[in-house]
């Protein structure tokens, strides 16, 4: 043991010197239940003054099941395996089936004795975070954002993926960006600023304008009334494993898993809506 | 002048299995002489390079324009805090004058270990938890990303613990709850913890 008192001195020492005078996201299957007016105790949603989406129900949200657990997770739509070789096996693995699920667990506990809350959607609880009684606030947006952020991370990824977008995304990218290219750089740098946990997005703002933003921890665009698009990961979980400390080579791996179906489904949901 | 950084107290894989020598590779080689090189690079030529550590800390704290700085310089200073919070055969109920100052504050040892390891399960996100000092007393405090108590000077920090997921997902993946367990039992450096009561934490 080198911790000897001596050593611990020279530890010490050396402390001193260096202080011293140197000194996650849902394929927002959003359920769109037929959104009865909830009798909600809750301050009555007023309608927002942005128009999303609707939230139609999707992977997200199940009708409150026997076991008074209303939201579910959904099965990952691919092998874990599928995204390799730009994520690894085991970590798709990990962020579903651990990270992902206790963000599902958590967000039931924390509305369980809220029970007209469980009639909402996840995304219209990110939507009406302010309405959402203070005790569980900070639960419902840290898990609810995580459970409706990796629901959508894993429906815009699938196997044999990325490459140039086609379709209505790719032109609304040009003229938002000047090229897809341009548009990569400016998420990847978004994604790389992001200080501590987080997510990189493109969200379609309420002016109808894409953007490309990034949010602390699990927050979700939803609530600042902007739709996501795509969004990445880039919690340290999504690539330690394989990446380690270079979240850079992450973000660059990352656009060769990318469903441009689905996202271009997600754009044109973002246009309709508003 | 440039700053360094000392060299981790013990060899890399002085503290396995708790915390392996390739967490402590990437940890201190990769994340935190990434912190000090953003540093460096960004005080450059500035009047900021004269101040010592924890001044420059404290300065740029106050300033919302310059988080990135903030983060980085705090993020050298906390990860050198983290190491020397650690040491091979550490851990487990502390004697002495710390023993009894925990006592004192926590009803117990089990308490103290309690909130601590609830501070790091609870911080969402990066951060850490910390034992410091508050007047008297000691008390468990959390903290998001790079922030530190440093910023706070009624409080003298006595140990960390890193829960940045880049801290232990190599060796405990999802399960932080287990390496907060082991940091307590088998690797918190009472020794730092019980000289830092006395330390000045000043330029
Ligand atoms: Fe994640
Ligand atoms: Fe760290």
């Amino acid at each position: 043991m080198k911790c000897s008192v001596s050593t611990l001195a020279a530890i010490l020492c050396l402390v001193a010197a260096a202080l011293l005078p140197t000194a996650a996201e849902a394929q927002i299957t959003i359920p769109t239940p037929t959104i009865t007016p909830p009798t909600v105790t809750v301050p009555s949603v007023q309608p927002p003054s942005v128009t999303m989406p609707s939230t139609q129900p999707s992977a997200t949200q199940a009708s409150t099941s026997a076991s008074g657990y209303p939201y579910k997770l959904a099965p990952l739509p691919y092998d874990y395996s599928a995204l390799e070789p730009y994520i690894d096996a085991e970590t798709m693995k990990l962020h579903h089936d651990k990270h992902h699920q206790s963000y599902v667990d958590n967000l039931n506990k924390a509305i369980e004795k809220y029970p007209d809350l469980q009639k909402r959607s996840p995304e219209q609880l990110l939507r009406d975070l302010k309405q959402i009684p203070e005790d569980i606030r900070a639960a419902v947006r840290g898990n609810g954002g995580g459970h409706v952020n990796h629901t959508m991370f894993w429906e815009i990824m699938k196997p044999k993926g990325g490459g140039e977008p086609a379709g209505p995304i790719a032109a609304a990218l040009r003229t938002n960006f000047g090229s897809f290219d341009a548009f990569k750089t400016q998420f990847n740098e978004a994604g790389t600023k992001r200080f501590g946990s987080g997510w990189v997005w493109l969200v379609s703002n309420p002016g109808g304008k894409l953007e490309i933003v990034s949010t602390a921890n699990q927050d979700s665009p939803i609530t600042d009334g902007k739709y996501p698009i795509l969004g990445n990961d880039v919690w340290e979980h999504a690539y330690y494993l394989k990446y380690q400390n270079r979240r850079a080579d992450y973000l660059g791996a990352w656009w060769n898993t990318l469903n441009w179906d689905e996202i271009n489904r997600r754009f044109q949901k973002a246009s309709t809506g508003l | 002048m440039a700053h360094t950084l000392p060299p981790l107290p013990y060899d890399e894989n002085a503290l396995a299995p708790y915390v392996s020598a390739q967490t402590l590779s990437f940890h201190y080689g990769k994340h935190h002489t990434g912190y000090l090189n953003n540093m460096n690079k960004a005080i450059a030529g500035t009047e900021l390079e004269s101040l010592s550590l924890v001044d420059l800390i404290r300065t740029v704290a106050k300033n919302v324009e310059q988080k990135t700085l903030f983060n980085n310089a705090a993020q050298v200073w906390n990860h050198t805090f983290y190491w020397n919070s650690m040491r091979p055969g550490g851990g487990g109920e502390p004697g002495g004058t710390l023993g009894e100052l925990i006592k004192d504050s926590f009803g117990s040892y089990d308490e103290f270990k309690k909130q601590f390891i609830t501070a790091g399960t609870t911080q969402f996100g990066s951060g850490y938890a910390w034992l410091v000092k508050d007047g008297e007393k000691l008390v468990v405090t959390k903290t998001p990303n790079a922030e530190t108590p440093l910023t706070d000077e009624s409080k003298v920090p006595l140990l960390n613990m890193d829960v940045w997921e880049h801290a232990y997902y190599l060796d405990y993946q999802n399960l932080r709850p287990d390496y907060e367990n082991a940091f307590a039992d088998n690797l918190i450096n009472w020794e730092f913890a019980e000289k830092n009561l006395e330390r000045v934490f000043a330029g």
